[in-house]
């Protein structure tokens, strides 16, 4: 820095006012760079577009019953085979994938805005209210997730919207804890003082000026939080407390197919599901990796 | 203590008009808690009792080593913090009392300049969104007229306007800071405080940032509140300067005065560290302070300079010392002068 | 540090608080308020308004909670609706199966977890340290019931290795080897839900001890690296997984209820299920709070393991 800053300042707008890089492309290159993440969001692209495109693509109605095709390999009538009752797996694995991800996408969103908010609001404002809030906190934490879902579930009668609605009730504390962290450290920071001194309302300064900077963490933990509802969401269905036949989803129709002789005669019954969940996760978490990474501050910052 | 204030008051400010900003017996303490219950057990002092006032066009420098409460005294009289008592008159007008609401007008007349220009600039946004938010708080000025304003803002701190569109981690951090004063300029304030503006810059580059709120001063007619923690910083751009220890003003004299002729055993210390600024300096002789600052949640009794103070007496340890006008303008809290 | 640990406690007593209150909210608000007792349909509505009047059904919510609680306290869970027999003594006589199980995870989880976790750090970037961060990564999204029903699908059916379910082969007198034989595959299952997460913890907490001058001195001087890895290493590299156990309970006591359901393992999990698929409320809520508590105090023993271990960290 020998040189005085004015020449600087000349040099560096005339070389680079043509090739500068905004954030969003360092963290769009920085994202590409990493294999297992571009995979990831490769191979969900085609699953989330599949199962979307259900009705039009399906070759089988999900819920057609023929008893004469109950399990029946996987072959070019039934790609990958039939259930018990003679439905087409390939049809019910894209219909049910549509029950799954939604699931998994609205009761991240509810989850995520509740606990973004409360931890704003508890990082933001501090004492008593925080206090409150972290001990309410403390309290869901504490019950093991799977024993108060499946209690909610039973006593509201399970259907997908109670599901949801069960999750994302439930599964805030995780977002908030973080929300709270890194509101706790930003509202100090100078450029929030200095929003407040131009008389900058509180509102505004949580939602403009330190929620942008905290979001980094919240989009990661969002997207591991897909795959985890996914998880729970196939967990409970398979016990019989989730989503209710005939409707399929990729955890219900796994319980059907715990049967000695499925076992024995007709394996792809149980396995394709379990990988459709397996796979779908692994996108996410392989996505939350690579976002983790590409939105780390101290790598955009430089 | 009300003496004091009286005393003050008549040499400073026997013009009232000429007097922008009077700061009346400022306290800022901040609990200490502790034990089972998070009970408050004791108050750490960051601020007691700190009078001074303000010319307009003046610019008064605040020195003070790290902890001493100026940087806190500076939060506290743009209100980021709630004063625990005490009077702040902006050009007559008590704010310390105003709430959010009340308090807008004044957020236009007195903005700050911060110390570290790498978190002082929201990293997410654009230098002309950050310069645009003091407008849109307002509502001032259509979208034309304010990427103007922007831009000229931006000439007049030595940046190309063409950068408004860039990140600030774009930026060095000197560059940084000037775009930090052009946030500070947009509202066209009365009073800028800089917060330690350039201690986290490098040599070189704090003159040049100096110049530029100089040549500021002149062209906006601002009136400066300077906070450093040396007393070298502060010589170029202040024309009075008030030194402050544990929370507390030890001394408040016209730079020329304070330079030549410091009254407090405190200040010389602090003068006697300053390196020459040239060879034909008379070499002073270095004052060694023995000690640390001791904690401001449990201040010494009597004058709380007098752990370290080379001069100290007995008395000083009992009676806490007034801040007295020893000649016109010249003031200094300490029990030699009695 | 005593004051830190009677300050943690102090803080469970709300937490508890709050987790009584959740649960009792639960059933109270649950359809045809099943607070205490299952009621005969078929009774008329006189008989059902003086027995609820009789059990205290009518009273104001908060007095239902405080006489709940009172019962709670002196160990009292209330009866089952449809087994007709103390809550208490049925979690109790199910508790040992839940108990073994766990334990066994506990141990499974340990000598796979920790040895592949200690190799994947000292040999960061080889081809083993890929293979196991990838095998996690699978770990982490396989449904656990989903793993359990191939495992089954594979060496209990296909293969015929283990048994399908239960305990011990029925009617058999005690028999260790056939316990086992029973055991191992739920339990392994079992030890899969926390696996992966162990052996990364591990893999960290291994390479920030690596990394550390008085490891490199321990190279500088010549020691061999086994010497440096296992003696030098280990020792402080496994500190912070001892605190881990106390948060692999909740997952262990979580995981139990898919693990025993799919295994017909008679354990304190496949009670839940059943009681939940019978409406059973005073057992739901039973085990409900029996795992809060549990997850309460593991949280409160990684704490407190924690700050024994570590003493840099004052209180």
């Amino acid at each position: 820095m020998g040189k005085p800053e004015n020449n600087v300042i000349q040099q560096q707008s005339d070389q680079t006012l043509g090739k500068r890089r905004s954030l969003l492309s360092i963290i769009v290159a920085k994202f590409m760079q990493n294999k297992l993440a571009v995979f990831g969001l490769f191979t969900l692209a085609i699953i989330i577009t599949a199962c979307v495109l259900a009705p039009w693509i399906a070759p089988h109605d999900p819920n057609f019953q023929n008893l004469r095709n109950r399990l029946a390999p996987p072959g070019p009538e039934f790609w990958l085979g039939t259930d018990h009752l003679g439905r087409d797996l390939f049809s019910r694995l894209l219909h049910g994938g549509q029950v799954s991800l939604t699931v998994g996408f609205v009761a991240m969103l509810g989850a995520v805005s509740i606990g973004t908010t409360i931890g704003a609001i508890a990082g933001f404002f501090g004492g008593r209210v925080d206090a409150f809030l972290m001990r309410l906190v403390d309290v869901i934490i504490s019950f093991p997730n799977i024993f108060l879902l499946i209690t909610l579930v039973a006593v509201l009668e399970p259907s997908m919207e109670i599901l949801i609605l069960v999750f994302a009730l439930l599964s805030w504390t995780g977002t908030s804890r973080l929300v709270r962290g890194e509101f706790l450290t930003l509202k100090n920071r100078e450029f929030v003082l200095a929003a407040r001194t131009i008389g900058m309302s509180n509102t505004r300064i949580i939602f403009g000026q330190i929620l942008p900077s905290a979001m980094g963490p919240v989009i990661v933990a969002a997207t591991l939080a897909v795959g985890g509802f996914i998880l729970a969401e196939s967990t409970l269905s398979f016990l019989g407390l989730g989503i209710q036949p005939p409707r399929a989803s990729w955890g219900n129709m796994l319980t059907y197919s715990q049967s000695v002789t499925i076992f024995r005669t007709a394996v792809w019954y149980p396995t394709f599901p379990g990988l459709m969940i397996l796979i779908t996760v692994l996108c996410f978490n392989f996505i939350g990796d690579g976002l983790r990474d590409a939105l780390d501050p101290r790598v955009v910052e430089k | 203590m009300t003496e004091t204030l009286k005393q003050e008051k008549n040499s400073i400010t026997q013009d009232k008009s000429d007097v922008l900003l009077e700061v009346e017996g400022l306290k800022k303490y901040f609990p200490v808690k502790a034990g089972l219950l998070q009970k408050t057990v004791g108050h750490i002092k960051a601020v007691d009792d700190v009078s001074f006032a303000i010319k307009k066009g003046e610019t008064f420098g605040l020195v003070g080593e790290s902890g001493c409460g100026k940087s806190t005294t500076g939060r506290t009289l743009i209100r980021l913090y709630e004063p625990t008592d005490g009077k702040i008159l902006f050009e007559g007008k008590d704010i310390s009392g105003l709430n959010e609401k009340q308090l807008k007008p004044y957020r236009k007349d007195i903005q700050m300049v911060f110390q570290d220009p790498y978190s002082s600039l929201n990293p997410r946004k654009t230098v002309g969104t950050i310069l645009e938010e003091p407008f849109r708080v307002h509502k001032l000025y259509s979208k034309a007229e304010r990427k103007e304003r922007v831009e000229h803002l931006l000439e007049k701190v030595g940046l190309n306007p063409d950068l408004r569109n860039r990140y600030p981690h774009e930026f060095s951090g000197g560059q940084r800071q000037r775009i930090g004063i052009a946030r500070a300029l947009t509202l066209n304030p009365k009073l800028i405080i800089g917060d330690e503006p350039v201690s986290a810059l490098d040599v070189s580059i704090q003159s040049q940032v100096l110049n530029i709120m100089d040549d500021l001063q002149k062209d906006f007619g601002l009136t400066y509140l300077f906070i450093a923690h040396d007393l070298g910083v502060v010589k170029h751009i202040s024309d009075r300067i008030g030194v402050m220890y544990l929370g507390r003003m030890m001394e408040v004299a016209p730079k020329r005065e304070l330079y030549s002729n410091p009254l407090h055993p405190y200040t010389q210390a602090l003068l006697s560290a300053v390196p020459k600024s040239h060879p034909s300096e008379v070499k002073k002789e270095r004052i060694i302070l023995k000690g640390d600052v001791p904690s401001p949640s449990n201040p010494p009794t009597g004058c709380v300079f007098h752990t370290r103070c080379p001069k100290a007496m007995d008395h000083c340890k009992v009676e806490v010392p007034k801040l007295q006008e020893l000649e016109p303008g010249h003031f200094v809290a300490c029990h030699l002068y009695n | 540090m005593t004051t830190y640990i009677i300050r943690r406690l102090i803080m469970m007593i709300p937490i508890l608080i709050g987790i009584s209150i959740l649960s009792f909210a639960i059933m109270y608000a649950a359809p045809g308020k099943p607070t205490v007792l299952n009621l005969d349909p078929d009774i008329s509505v006189e008989d059902r308004e003086r027995q609820m009047e009789r059990l205290g059904l009518n009273d104001p919510a908060h007095i239902q909670y405080l006489r709940w609680m009172g019962n709670v306290l002196q160990g009292d869970l209330g009866n089952s609706f449809t087994r007709k027999q103390p809550v208490t003594q049925l979690i109790m006589d199910r508790l040992p199966n839940t108990i073994i199980l766990m334990v066994v995870s506990t141990f499974l989880a340990v000598i796979i977890a920790i040895p592949f976790g200690v190799l994947s750090a000292t040999r960061q970037y080889s081809k083993l340290d890929y293979g196991v961060t990838f095998t996690s990564f699978i770990g982490l999204a396989t449904p656990n019931f989903w793993l359990g029903l191939m495992l089954i699908m594979v060496f209990s059916v296909q293969l015929g290795w283990t048994p399908v379910g239960g305990v011990s082969t029925l009617g058999s007198e005690f028999n260790l080897l056939d316990r086992i034989h029973h055991i191992i595959l739920p339990a392994f299952v079992l030890a899969t839900a926390d696996m992966a997460g162990l052996t990364r913890y591990t893999r960290s907490s291994m390479l920030e001890v690596i990394n550390q001058d008085y490891i490199r001195t321990a190279r500088a001087k010549g020691f061999r690296e086994r010497t440096v890895v296992y003696k030098h290493g280990l020792r402080n590299g496994l500190i912070p997984i001892i605190t881990i156990f106390g948060l692999m309970l909740p997952t262990f006591i979580g995981g139990s209820v898919v693990v025993e359901t799919l295994f017909s393992w008679p354990g304190i999990g496949k009670l839940f299920i059943d009681a939940t698929f019978e409406r059973d409320y005073p057992v739901i809520m039973a085990i409900t709070m029996f795992a809060a508590v549990l997850t309460v105090i593991g949280n409160l023993i990684a704490d407190i393991l924690y700050a024994i271990m570590d003493p840099r960290i004052e209180y």
